[in-house]
């Protein structure tokens, strides 16, 4: 089966090409049909190789494409690697992907560039699953970049609008600062092991001790493209931006896929990090901070679309507190239901939208739940999960992260318990605001309202299946289950030298859970009675914040600081390059070479003289001056002779 | 063939050297320097004749035939090429109304 590996990537990169070279006579459902079936088709063959590992025919194995680069001791075969680890991510990448391209066909059909869309659609899921299916940190490069462009592309997607653009770019040229540090990372790594290759730079690295430097100065690289990539502090401020783009887009890149990128990285990397205690020391107090940082700008949100970015952030640095205390496969499983819960809220957001006729703010919706009652139940579903209510999937996995952090240090758990508090209340704020008490929108739209049609609810209803049942991929011991996702995923991750002794007991974790969910359910309890019976609205744009809630509605103001600290310098920089070294020097180089040129040309045309006189004079001269130079070349004969 | 060859004897080769050298000099500067197509075509014709005397002249010392042979195929030749300059001449007459050389100058760079 291995041997159709190939063809995983190959189905969307066709999908790509047919729907750009048909893009002005496909229809825009054909093209939404073609997108999804080559979708399918990857996902199919992901589901029979899935199979093949999980059952043991198929263990690791690497199918060599093709020789890609061999020059001069650099050998780099272009080859995809399959084993445990790149099927789960192909299966969230291909399985939840086909979901919102099917979700998309109704949501883009009226939009009149929907089959650029697609096409932009399928090639982010090429290069998407070129990162995850690569053999060597090169290939994942590549997919790495390509996302990142699809991703402006996608973001930029109604380009007419000017602040959209700008937050592609944004978007993007932050993700290249991550990528410096990554590529940094990969040629010293290169430098260390003398290849590229998973395989064998991991095995090569289990021979090496902890905290060797080079070790330690590599993953902190990767670990700065990683920041990039994943919307980590400080490079996460695209990700709100980013929810310029259409919801689909918001769903599939900026929520399951490729800010995951980051962290599958990482996590496949764990044979280096796991030699690096000061790297994933750092990985501990970024993820943490970001979490708590984004979860409490998400109090102050009004689009309906940035809370869920934030909220993002906040999972994503969720996901890294997990990488940096070890439990790579814990992060992973995070991965896996945050994927799930994360694209039914954007896609119901999106059905909102879509009923509201393009309204995000949340201050004008309200009552919802009555007239659009699957978006709503899957939308609490969705909630709850993200929450961490049992037995929903986000209970599961954040709750191994949060018993990951009490082994490691109480105050760990507490912060992230903390955080987990203020995400459960700031997604129920949205769900009350949204959905409960009266439509606060106009009677335009309350009339309007309707539940979208079945291609966008039959999605919505399949992941929030998902969402609810999730967890049960991987039921912890303490439960009584077999742990099938950590095992399933245990031969490619390493582990932590102290891994394997827990120190934690049973009872603690028992009461750590209980008191989690009995703290969560007082909140949602807060919070239903603060926006549902008090009927407590978010300030208008117009009142006047002060201290705290200012500091926080402004997001800190981060955006601010940057762009006085980097872009009006670079800015600045830029403008006088141009007008000074641009004009007076480079100009000056080109025009002269163009000028003397011309110069050249002009003297040399004086021979032409049109004289016919003056050219047979030189045709003679020049035979003559042929005949000495043969003559005297033959010199010494001709003197014996003579 | 032997005949010949002892009766030129007589007159060493260095002369006919230098003879055939100053005609074809002659040649040249006339072809260079006179205005007048026609003395032009006479002065190649000369130059063509120096070499042929020259051929004929070692063709004799040597007691070799195939040097008057070559004259005569040279000699065709410039038959040959008389006949088209002088189909030239007769045009650069009917279009400048003159045989100066000098006026055919249009090939040249116009600034």
């Amino acid at each position: 089966m291995i041997q159709f590996a190939w063809m995983i990537p190959l189905f969307p990169l066709l999908g790509f090409v047919i729907n750009g070279i048909g893009k002005k006579t496909i229809s825009r459902k054909g093209s939404g049909i073609i997108a999804s079936v080559a979708v399918f088709l990857s996902f199919a063959i992901v589901g029979a190789l899935y199979l093949q590992v999980a059952n043991g025919t198929l263990q690791t194995a690497t199918l060599d494409i093709f020789n890609w680069l061999n020059v001069a001791g650099l050998k780099i075969p272009f080859s995809f690697l399959i084993d445990p680890l790149s099927v789960t991510m192909m299966l969230i990448v291909t399985g939840v992907g086909l979901l919102i391209h099917i979700y998309s066909i109704g949501y883009m059909g009226d939009d009149e560039h929907a089959n650029t869309f697609f096409e932009y659609m399928n090639l982010f899921i090429f290069f998407m699953l070129m990162l995850v299916i690569g053999a060597n940190f090169l290939i994942l490069f590549i997919g790495w970049e390509g996302v990142g462009l699809c991703s402006y592309l996608l973001i930029g997607f109604w380009f007419k609008n000017n602040d959209y653009n700008y937050a592609a770019r944004k978007a993007f040229i932050m993700n290249r600062i991550g990528d410096l540090g990554f590529l940094l990372g990969i040629i010293l790594l290169y430098y260390q092991f003398h290849t590229v290759n998973f395989l064998e730079v991991f095995s090569m690295a289990g021979t090496m001790h902890v905290g060797e430097p080079v070790i330690t100065v590599i993953t902190i690289l990767l670990l700065i493209g990683a920041l990039g990539k994943s919307a980590q502090i400080p490079l996460y401020t695209w990700l709100p931006d980013a929810m310029a783009g259409p919801t689909p887009v918001s769903a599939l890149i900026h929520a399951a896929t490729m800010v995951t990128a980051g962290i599958y990285m990482i996590a496949r990397s764990s044979a280096l990090f796991v030699l690096a205690p000061i790297t994933m020391n750092i990985i501990i107090v970024i993820g943490l901070s970001t979490a708590l940082f984004a979860a409490i700008i998400g109090l102050k949100q009004n689009d309906i679309k940035k809370v869920l970015a934030y909220s993002t952030v906040s999972q994503l640095g969720y996901m890294f507190l997990a990488l940096g205390l070890g439990a790579f496969s814990t992060a992973v499983f995070h991965v896996t239901t945050h994927a799930f819960f994360k694209a039914l809220l954007f896609l119901g957001a999106g059905a909102v939208i879509h009923a509201l006729g393009g309204e995000q703010d949340i201050r004008y919706m309200g009552g919802l739940k009555k007239k659009l009652p699957i978006t709503f139940f899957t939308f609490l579903i969705a909630t709850l999960a993200i929450s961490g209510i049992p037995p929903f999937s986000g209970f599961f996995s954040k709750d191994e992260i949060l018993a990951a952090a009490w082994e490691r240090s109480p105050l760990i758990w507490l912060v992230g318990m903390f955080t987990a508090l203020i995400t459960c209340f700031y997604m129920f704020r949205l769900l009350y605001l949204v959905f409960f008490s009266t439509f606060r929108g106009t009677k335009e739209q309350e009339h309007h309202l309707h539940e979208p049609s079945k291609v966008m609810t039959i999605p919505l209803i399949i992941l929030a299946v998902l969402a609810f049942a999730g967890g049960f991929l991987n039921i912890p011991a303490l439960f009584g289950g077999h742990e099938s996702f950590h095992n399933f995923l245990s031969p490619v991750l390493s582990k932590l030298p102290a891994a394997d002794t827990i120190l934690t007991t049973t009872t603690t974790e028992y009461s750590l859970i209980g008191v989690s969910v009995a703290l969560l359910l007082l909140i949602i309890f807060i919070a239903q009675r603060y926006y549902v019976v008090n009927k407590q609205l978010p300030e208008a744009d117009t009142t006047k914040l002060k201290g705290i809630a200012k500091l926080v509605y402004n997001k800190y103001y981060v955006d601010e600081i940057y762009d006085f600290l980097f872009v009006k310098p670079y800015n600045f920089l830029s403008v006088k390059l141009y007008s000074w070294i641009e004009k007076n020097v480079i100009d000056l180089i080109v025009n002269t070479t163009g000028t003397l040129a011309i110069w050249i040309g002009s003297q040399s045309k004086r021979v032409q003289t049109g004289n016919t006189g003056l050219y047979l004079f030189i045709m003679v001269f020049g035979v003559i001056f042929m005949l000495l130079y043969l003559i005297l070349s033959f010199h010494p004969t001709i003197a014996t002779r003579l | 063939m032997e005949k010949i060859t002892n009766a030129i004897q007589v007159v060493p080769i260095q002369h006919y050297i230098y003879l055939s050298l100053i005609l074809f000099t002659i040649g040249i500067v006339g072809a260079l320097l006179r205005r007048n197509s026609i003395i032009v075509l006479m002065c190649i014709e000369l130059m063509l004749n120096a070499a042929n005397l020259l051929l004929a002249a070692f063709s004799a010392y040597h007691g070799d035939a195939a040097g008057q042979v070559f004259v005569f195929f040279i000699m065709v030749v410039a038959a040959a090429e008389v006949a088209v300059g002088l189909a030239i001449l007769v045009l650069m007459k009917r279009n400048n109304h003159s045989l100066d050389i000098n006026l055919l100058n249009r090939l040249r760079d116009n600034n």
